[in-house]
């Protein structure tokens, strides 16, 4: 039989028909499914590559985050530390301050009183001395009121004068 | 699997009415005019100048194809007229003109032709409806639907195919992978559906597979790599291999289209000829009364289900092979020089 010996008529058809719609289905038809196909590949695997990359990011974000958190609660702490150093610093040097300046006005009172007592005790005493002298004129003056008491008197005055002319 | 099986029962269904040629009567069992299967199987696997479809009430009932044949002119009738135009039948059944007993130049549109024809178109327009959602369609959002998700799997994968055998430019042979897989491919399954729309062994012709494969050879052998051809022509071998190695490198190439010929034309002939053979087997045993022949057909269904099946694997991994092979020549002809 015929089975194994090709018929013209038909090798002819097959390349007409199969070689025409080869032509138009490889300009119209397959191209333009593979390309379709081969760009949304693309797309996916770019996808899946950015979504790593966001992914990989994010968790350097995390520990980044986590280190940032660290180092703030360290310099709060530090922070802390410090204000409680300069608040007791400056509530030393205030009271030692002022106790200087406490010092200071105590010594100046003092100063002030101990001169305030002189000039007061000068006062008193050069009252005291014209109140002598004045009680020293009267009584002077009462006892020189008679002619024999004037005599003792210079009587005595002239010896103790005379007297202390001698021992000097 | 439930086409598959529907598609089995179709076939058997449908090929006892299909298969009896006119002029034999193998319904009644007393008679004694033995089964001519030698004859059924041919005219199964073999090419018409008209579609026979069925019997309708004795009379055959059949598509009129033109018989068109270049000889002293062209001449162009049904096979009605064909003694009309002083052309009659020879043994194997082709056309020869009446006077001389010549083969004209015939060009006829045989079952085959318009088998060719019909799956082809129909290949045209599923591609085309196929690229038309892709160009409509933003495929970078969308994923594909109806068609386009029928046969996107099926070019990718000879694409991604192509990609892994032929190397950076594959994209060039991507489309006559494509084309010839599917082409196979449907014309393989249409050939398993045993009425009109399919039954024509086309895959299974040798002309058929002929072409195919020259299709593969002249792709390999024209776009080849100046190394392609240093490899066939001065190989790098020891000084006395060096005139015994081109004739071998160049047998092997010729022989590799004829082994894509006979590999797909004999896988797909075979495959139709057990089929063949599995329901005949219903017919001649019609005569050994009805126990036997009950019994025979029970197997023959069961058996004829599993072929169909089998048929079905067969028609997918040939296309595959077929197209698998290609690459790989394509490949093998695109190697650089290292």
């Amino acid at each position: 039989m015929n089975l194994i010996t090709p018929e013209f008529g038909l090798l002819f058809w097959m390349v007409v028909i199969f070689g025409i719609v080869f032509f138009l289905l490889a300009k119209f038809g397959f191209p333009v499914i593979t390309d379709m196909v081969d760009k949304r590949s693309a797309k996916i695997a770019q996808s899946l590559r950015e979504a790593d990359e966001i992914q990989a990011q994010m968790a350097s974000w995390k520990v980044e985050q986590a280190q940032m958190l660290e180092t703030t609660r360290k310099e709060q702490s530090q922070m802390l530390r410090e204000a409680t150093e300069t608040k007791a610093r400056i509530v030393a040097d205030a009271k030692a301050q002022a106790q200087a300046e406490a010092d200071k006005i105590l010594a100046e009172a003092k100063l002030q009183i101990a001169a305030e007592k002189e000039s007061a005790l000068r006062d008193v005493r050069r009252e005291v001395a014209l109140l002598s002298v004045r009680v020293a004129e009267k009584v002077l003056r009462h006892e020189l009121s008679d002619e024999g008491n004037q005599k003792v008197f210079i009587d005595e005055l002239v010896d103790e004068a005379s007297k202390s002319q001698m021992r000097s | 699997m439930i086409l598959t099986f529907l598609i089995s029962l179709l076939l058997l269904q449908g090929d006892p009415s299909a298969q009896v040629p006119q002029d034999t009567p193998v319904i009644l069992s007393e008679s004694e005019e033995s089964i001519d299967v030698t004859g059924i199987i041919f005219e199964h696997i073999g090419d018409e100048y008209e579609w026979h479809i069925t019997e309708w009430k004795g009379r055959p009932v059949a598509i009129p194809l033109p018989c068109i044949v270049i000889d002293d002119g062209v001449h162009v009738f049904t096979l009605h007229h064909a003694a009309e135009n002083g052309y009659t039948l020879n043994g194997e059944g082709k056309l020869v003109n009446a006077a001389t007993g010549k083969r004209p130049l015939d060009l006829s549109i045989t079952k085959n032709v318009l088998s060719l024809m019909m799956s082809t178109l129909l290949l045209l327009v599923v591609i085309l409806l196929t690229a038309r959602w892709y160009k409509k369609h933003d495929a970078l959002k969308e994923a594909p639907t109806g068609l386009a998700a029928a046969v996107e799997p099926l070019v990718m994968m000879v694409h991604d195919m192509a990609r892994e055998n032929i190397g950076e430019d594959y994209r060039r042979y991507s489309p006559y992978l494509c084309m010839a897989f599917l082409w196979i491919l449907l014309n393989n399954f249409l050939g398993i559906i045993p009425f009109f729309p399919g039954g024509a062994n086309l895959t299974g012709n040798i002309a058929i597979t002929l072409v195919l494969a020259l299709c593969t050879f002249f792709t390999v052998n024209l776009t080849g790599t100046k190394h392609y051809y240093k490899e066939i022509f001065a190989p790098d071998v020891p000084g006395f291999l060096k005139p015994v190695m081109p004739v071998i490198e160049l047998f092997s190439a010729l022989m590799k289209p004829v082994s894509l010929t006979v590999r797909l034309f004999a896988n797909m002939l075979a495959g139709h000829i057990m089929i063949l053979c599995i329901v005949c087997v219903i017919f001649i045993m019609a005569k050994y009364g009805p126990l036997m022949s009950g019994g025979m057909t029970l197997v023959s269904v069961l058996f004829g289900v599993f072929l169909d099946i089998l048929e079905c694997l067969v028609s997918f991994i040939q296309a595959y092979v077929f197209t698998m092979l290609s690459s790989i020549y394509i490949g093998l002809a695109r190697q650089k020089e290292e």
